[in-house]
């Protein structure tokens, strides 16, 4: 195991290195702010120092008289635009400059534009502001904090779901729990800072800036400049790292657009580290109570799960993961109920696996501390508890393959060689422990579109408005189109991150693999189809065999017989240079709206739990271990064995290193990561690499992920699951039960630190 | 950033008046409108966030004095040039050999990075890393004398138990210095009035009401060689940090020990300890409870309760004094059983 490039098994593609690798590790892959614009001019934020009030003056007369500041823009200069709206596309509803109102700490205030970075830089930091100050609210215990049910709130969170009579069932149950966890604030902290470089020619509006979602920014910034959207591009070609934070737009985009208009210049902005604090979203903190109660079987008669999230005081951001906990085990009645909280804060948004990493992790530790209660092997209170049919719409599954994962997991985790009683094993001065948990994902798809070109030296071009974030989504795409038109993939090259280009959904969601590959698919058998007809017309190359049983192989076009015709040839008889189709995809089930709303940046968003027939969700078992010097209390992680079935697997490689990437994130979410916030100002403390802490290469030991064969052709015509977001699920909860294996204490709230385990 | 002009003398006099031309009375080094820089790992990341705003940096890598870049190893001491680097020092095989306790410290400390270029004078002088000192809009009465003190009723997690004040309680993180405290290193400083050699215990100064006041040095003060006496304990020493990674983080709580062991009993113990407290931390209370001593845990206890005696937390820190207190423990343990 372990190894960087996995052999494909039953239903997974080769794991081919990525297309963009020699470009990205030799730094010649162009990111958004490396674009060489001519006559730039650098624009720096001034962000507020308060959570709550408004702003009394600006003083900006120190800051206009640095030598080289063009321009500063600040409330009320943003004359005609728009105010964002907060939804898919829009991060918030705040309009920074729209009026003097402060609504969270890191606010906007004011965008300088100057000559160069450092005179822009030096300005901001003169720009002196004038507060009413208020007292603000900073979080879930705060006065002035409101709460209020979440399901309605936002098209994201229709309902509370639930099944049977919850209250009875724990009411009778033998075997009960009812307990409180909760995770922390957490920033994406991507190592490419935000950016937005901003230029005009004439009424064409020009914008690079990393993005998950050109086609929805497109729409969404020209709304806001009030011009049409045929006149915006957003260019995105290569994302240094997004997580989520970069699938919203926030309000500096439509500021320094209008900054390079007002200036009539190309406009560059990068956000510091510091100010991408409040100025982007984030992971709020999260709430949990879990009630479980079981027979002494262990098989589960009642799971309640209450949740609370904070977000922003005119945003309903919600990410409501009941949906997925309340489906995961065959629970008899299932009762749970999300709030949010509305406090003085930037309003958060989408990260990684949004709703499962809090809720799951919820869920997984307690099921961890149910198994303890009914002194049970915790994978042996989860096979017990396998369903036949999710619980809350008695919809099957459309594959379901965890029990598979969690066998595989064990046997190369060696989980056999546990000795379950806790604080017995140990290695020296270190305490020993092991965990497990799982992990879910919903499988869900979106409207997608794709051209494909191939030429008669049979070299083929993928053009998709999707995003290379870091997940290998251009390398698959040319899989698939080099798979169906049987050529080397070196002769296949891909276009994406361009809202020029046909759309795509937004990146997020684990949707990318399978909606972009459903339709380069389709459009690469659109191309087929034609050459298919030219090759057997008649004076074409196969003329007289049989349409329906042609093949592509080795570049050539094959018939049933073994007769076959080079691309070139048939081109020949076609006598044209080049084919292109152009594909629309739409999942099965979507309204007749979905191709129209893919053009207008609104796509329907197909989730794996929405469908009649069945759900459909990836699955994963994650088995860790820990040491705990038993002095001084750190904890390390010194191997974790992931197993992972998510339908076809597209490249063996990419699949690896994005559940590798996920499980280590699991690992920061569980010892590491936090925001943290002054309680009293409402504001972000540790607002840089330095304090805000993830894992670096030394703790991470050993990593294996191992691809479970599973075939599932009803989630997509490509039949795949995302998998992106999958990794990081379970993990925290895997720790915290080897850290109670370890220790015998139970630590409920994330992130796991020292300071919890000392004696 | 602030615009300044930068210059980058020959030789150490020329440094010192390029230093001392703008200096001015009553203003502590730190706020000297001229400032020395070496790496520069922590100075230009402050100039960039605004907490240090100098008007002259008098860069002092041009500085053709050789000794700066030299160490040197005799069987009585070890002398650091002040400007060699902290990755070199740490790879030396000499000071590994005879001390690994200066080893150990500089290689836990930041990251290859910042070790390849930070040299190790400036590394003694580091500023407190505390997150209301970096972030200019926070009140901070070491940035701005009489602001307040945004951390006492904050966040303050990382702050010091030890040798805190009303006004500051901002730790001291270095590591290097733990070792040179605990080994009574001295440090050799020119300035205006020529050459003089100070005591590295009594380098920093406590932040008392003055916390923007950090060490004894004026403003033009370069501190050129870092002495490390050896002894006995030299080569039974080690650096115990304890962080929330393994790597590239400030202690949460270190120990420096160095024991001279006459069999299982302690003739001579040196600790210090990092992590715990506002500057370099000599434990002399633990040490003197370890003499003579048979050091077994419960000696090794004794001494972690003596260390931390007069330890005060605030909110988010009392959890660094049992912390800390192990982390001695741990250390003495696993020193004495050092094979030397």
């Amino acid at each position: 195991m372990n190894e960087a490039a996995p052999a494909p098994k039953e239903n997974m593609g080769a794991p081919l290195p990525r297309v963009d690798a020699r470009l990205k590790v030799t730094g010649q892959a162009p990111y958004p702010a490396d674009f060489a614009a001519a006559n730039v001019a650098y624009g720096v934020l001034a962000t507020s120092t308060i959570a709550r009030g408004s702003i009394r003056a600006l003083h900006l007369d120190r800051a206009r008289a640095v030598p080289g500041v063009l321009d500063i823009i600040s409330a009320g200069d943003v004359g005609s635009i728009d105010k964002p709206k907060f939804g898919n596309t829009g991060a918030s509803s705040i309009g920074p400059l729209h009026d003097t109102k402060i609504f969270h700490d890191g606010q906007i205030i004011a965008l300088v534009v100057a000559d160069t970075f450092e005179a822009a830089e030096e300005a901001a930091m003169l720009i002196r502001a004038d507060y009413a100050e208020e007292t603000p609210s900073a979080s879930f215990d705060s006065k002035g904090a409101e709460t209020e049910a979440a399901a309605g709130k936002s098209p994201m969170f229709k309902e509370d779901v639930k099944a049977g009579d919850f209250d009875a069932a724990f009411e009778a149950a033998a075997v009960k729990i009812d307990q409180k966890y909760s995770t922390p604030t957490q920033h994406h902290n991507p190592i490419e800072l935000f950016s937005t470089t901003a230029m005009w020619q004439g009424d064409q509006l020009t914008v690079h800036e990393p993005c998950q979602n050109v086609t929805g920014w497109k729409v969404e910034l020209a709304r806001q400049l009030k011009i049409d959207p045929a006149n915006v591009r957003i260019i995105s070609s290569y994302v240094g790292g997004a997580f989520g934070s970069k699938g919203p737009m926030t309000a500096r985009t439509a500021i320094v657009a209008l900054a390079a208009r007002r200036v009539g210049r190309p406009v560059r902005c990068v956000v510091s580290r510091m100010q991408s604090f409040g100025t982007q979203t984030y992971r709020a903190e999260t709430r949990h109570r879990i009630r479980m109660g079981a027979d002494r079987n262990g098989k589960i008669s009642a799971f309640g799960h209450e949740g609370w999230e904070v977000t922003s005081r005119p945003d309903p951001y919600v990410v409501g993961g009941t949906s997925a906990t309340g489906r995961m085990y065959d629970y008899g009645s299932v009762l749970t109920h999300v709030s949010i909280v509305h406090a003085d804060r930037n309003t958060p948004g989408y990260m990684r696996s949004p709703p499962e990493t809090p809720y799951v992790y919820a869920l997984e530790n307690a099921m961890d501390e149910m198994a303890v209660a009914l002194g049970m092997d915790p994978v042996e209170f989860r096979r017990v508890n396998e369903p036949k049919k999710e619980p809350i719409g008695g919809r099957p599954f459309s594959s379901r393959s965890l029990l598979k994962c969690y066998d595989q997991a064990a046997e190369a985790f060696g989980w056999s060689r546990r000795d379950a009683a806790v604080g017995s094993m140990r290695d020296g001065d270190w305490l020993v422990g092991m965990g497990c948990a799982t992990a879910i994902y919903p499988s869900s798809v979106a409207p997608c579109a794709a051209r494909i070109r191939l030429t008669d030296d049979g070299q083929v071009r993928v053009q998709c408005g999707s995003h290379e974030i870091g997940t290998g989504v251009r390398t698959v795409a040319a899989q698939m189109a080099a798979e169906r038109l049987a050529v080397d993939i070196d002769k296949v090259s891909v276009e994406m991150g361009d809202s020029a280009l046909p759309p795509a959904p937004v990146s997020g969601g684990s949707i990318s693999t399978a909606s972009v590959c459903s339709a380069v698919l389709k459009a690469a058998d659109a191309v087929r189809a034609k050459l298919f007809a030219a090759a057997v017309a008649e004076g074409g190359p196969l003329s007289g065999s049989g349409n329906e049983k042609l093949d592509m192989q080795d570049g050539k076009v094959v018939a049933a017989g073994g007769k076959s015709a080079a691309i070139a040839d048939v081109f020949k008889s076609m006598q044209v240079g080049a084919i292109e189709e152009y594909a629309e995809f739409a999942p099965k089930g979507s309204t007749g709206q979905a191709l129209k709303k893919l053009y207008a940046g609104q796509p329907e968003f197909h989730g794996g739990e929405e469908d009649k027939d069945s759900v459909k969700y990836a699955f994963g078992a994650e088995f860790v271990e820990v040491r705990i010097n038993s002095y001084t209390r750190e904890i390390r992680v010194p191997r974790i064995v992931g197993a992972f079935a998510a339908g076809r697997i597209m490249n063996t490689r990419t699949a690896r290193s994005q559940l590798m990437g996920g499980m280590i994130w699991g690992i920061s979410h569980a010892l590491h990561e936090a925001t943290e916030i002054d309680q009293r100002h409402a504001r972000y403390v540790n607002r840089d690499l330095q304090d805000y802490l993830v894992p670096v290469n030394a703790d991470i030991k050993k990593v294996d992920v191992i691809l479970v064969p599973e075939v599932d052709m009803e989630v997509n015509p490509a039949g795949v699951k995302g998998l992106g977001e999958l990794g990081n699920v379970g993990t925290a909860a895997a720790i915290a039960s080897a850290v109670y294996h370890a220790t015998g204490k139970r630590i409920r709230d994330l992130p796991i630190r020292i300071e919890n385990l000392l004696v | 950033m602030r615009p300044f002009t930068y210059e980058r003398p020959v030789n150490v006099q020329a440094a010192v008046a390029a230093a001392s031309h703008l200096a001015k009375p009553l203003v502590p080094p730190t706020q000297s409108p001229a400032q020395f820089i070496g790496g520069g790992t922590n100075l230009a990341d402050y100039m960039k966030l605004g907490v240090a705003q100098p008007e002259r940096l008098v860069d002092l890598n041009g500085l053709d004095d050789a000794g700066l870049r030299r160490i040197q190893v005799d069987d009585k001491r070890i002398v650091f040039g002040a400007l060699v680097r902290m990755s070199d020092a740490a790879a030396h095989e000499e000071v590994r050999r005879r001390c690994p306790l200066v080893a150990e410290s500089l290689v836990l400390a930041a990251s290859g990075q910042i070790r390849n270029m930070a040299t190790l004078g400036g590394n003694v002088l580091q500023r407190t890393r505390c997150e209301y000192f970096r972030e200019t809009s926070w009140a901070c009465n070491k940035r701005e004398p009489g602001s307040g003190c945004a951390a006492m009723d904050g966040f303050n997690r990382q702050h010091a138990v030890l040798g805190g004040s009303d006004q500051c309680i901002a730790t001291y993180h270095g590591d290097f210095a733990q070792a040179l405290i605990a080994l009574d290193a001295s440090v050799v400083v020119e300035g205006q009035h020529g050459s003089r050699k100070i005591a590295f215990a009594d380098l920093h100064r406590l932040p008392g009401d003055t916390p923007n006041i950090e060490t004894v040095l004026g403003p033009a003060d370069i501190i050129v060689a870092i002495e490390v006496p050896l002894g006995p304990w030299s080569g039974r020493s080690r650096y115990l940090k304890i962080r929330d990674r393994e790597s590239y983080a400030f202690a949460l709580a270190s120990a420096a020990v160095a024991l001279d062991m006459d069999g299982g009993t302690v003739r001579h113990a040196r600790i210090a300890l990092g992590g715990v407290a506002t500057v370099p931390w000599r434990a002399k209370k633990a040490e003197e409870a370890l003499l003579g001593k048979v050091l077994n845990e419960g000696a090794a206890h004794a001494a972690a309760e003596a260390a931390f005696a007069d330890a005060r937390p605030r909110e988010h820190n009392a959890f660094k004094i049992p912390l800390g207190k192990s982390t001695l423990v741990r250390a003495l343990l696993e020193t004495r059983d050092m094979k030397v």
